[in-house]
């Protein structure tokens, strides 16, 4: 049956997609398209490109895209709790250890060391982020007169309204999308 | 652990708005959870978030789905957890389940390319701002060894592209070993 064959899947893409959103997409592919041929090759390409354009996690992007061009409502809610279901027994698991052994001094120190790799993670992903926005490429192929200077400006202020003044987060990514699009609206750069 | 379910609504009303609002990739959201949940709320410590996202990091499935378990868990135990985990996952259910019948309009529409290429920048600012803060803390704990981990940490990811959990579990191994030479010296102290 179509559904649970659905569900299974997308537990097994919840279970091993270890290490971030994209890792999830080969187990997608590997899932849907080689063992169960429910897409083709070309459907599932369309489905990366929705999953990076909107915001979410790219599996529950992913399950709710394939759950919904395959079954429908049901489809999309069977495809998204299979794929948290995994990530909620496990992290329920380690949340619970967590808070019960924190304050222990040993596992503060094991901590401790944790905690400067995730701020340079964070600055990674940060960084990558930036790169793409100012010049659409990667670290490894930017070329300095390449550089959009609406993004680069828009940038700059958002970063100086943050670091001044209490805003939230929210409201800062929302606004620069508006004010980009309008920006470069009045340029007449949108066709 | 103390449940308090008074702060449901609140959680279950950020986790939506960060998730409605997260482009590209889990790290983004962490910083988002970070401003919003430790700066903003005062609800966790900045060490725990860290500690939360070395843990989220290490556990298979999508990263914002994991991080909601645990800080959701830890407002209200499980129904906290469940809680946080239906605000994460909503937005991108509903956005995407309406997307995958407009893909074709959707993809080709030059107002929304543009928006999602300005936006960057706007996300760009949030995780520096996040990570300025972040930073100047493991500066303060003037430890060379936690500097020099962060600073090979962000090299090692941002310029050689090594893996997440690999990050992770070497730093796990530096803290573990941390630790014991942390022990080792009190024994001898006390011997």
């Amino acid at each position: 049956m179509l559904l649970m064959k659905l569900f299974f899947a997308f537990i097994q893409v919840g279970m091993f997609s270890v290490g971030g959103g994209y890792a999830a997409i080969p187990l997608i592919q590997e899932q849907i398209v080689n063992i169960h041929g429910l897409m083709t090759m070309e459907e599932f390409s369309d489905l990366i490109t929705v999953a990076e354009m909107t915001p979410g996690p790219v599996s529950i992007n992913s399950a709710t895209f394939v759950g919904m061009r395959l079954a429908g409502i049901p489809g999309v809610l069977l495809c998204s709790i299979g794929c948290i279901i995994p990530s909620f027994c496990i992290c329920l698991t380690l949340a619970y250890f967590y808070y019960k052994y924190r304050t222990v001094g040993g596992v503060q120190t094991v901590l401790g060391a944790l905690r400067p790799a995730v701020v340079a993670l964070i600055g990674s992903a940060g960084a990558s982020i930036l790169m793409l926005g100012l010049f659409q490429t990667d670290i490894r192929h930017i070329a300095l007169g390449d550089i959009r200077l609406v993004e680069l400006s828009i940038f700059v202020i958002s970063l100086f309204i943050l670091r001044k003044f209490k805003v939230s987060a929210v409201s800062i990514i929302l606004g620069s999308g508006v004010a980009g699009t309008l920006i470069y609206a009045l340029m007449g750069a949108i066709s | 652990m103390k449940k308090d379910y008074s702060k449901l609504g609140t959680l279950f009303r950020c986790m939506f708005m960060l998730s409605a609002c997260t482009f590209g990739g889990g790290f983004v959201i962490v910083s988002l959870m970070k401003k919003k949940f430790v700066e903003e709320l005062k609800w966790l410590e900045e060490e725990e978030m860290l500690d939360v996202t070395a843990i989220t990091q290490s556990a298979p499935g999508p990263l914002p789905v994991n991080a909601s378990v645990i800080i959701g868990y830890r407002m209200a135990g499980v129904v906290g957890s469940l809680t946080a985990i239906l605000g994460t996952i909503l937005p991108p259910m509903i956005i995407i389940s309406i997307i995958s019948v407009f893909y074709q309009q959707f993809r080709t529409n030059p107002y929304i390319a543009v928006a999602l290429q300005v936006m960057r920048a706007g996300v760009a600012a949030v995780i520096f701002d996040v990570v300025i803060n972040l930073a100047k803390n493991v500066l303060n704990t003037k430890r060379v060894l936690y500097i020099a981990m962060m600073l090979l940490a962000f090299i090692s990811t941002y310029l050689f592209g090594v893996s997440a959990m690999i990050i992770i579990f070497l730093c796990l191994g530096i803290g573990l070993a941390d630790l014991a030479v942390a022990l080792y010296k009190k024994k001898k102290e006390g011997a």
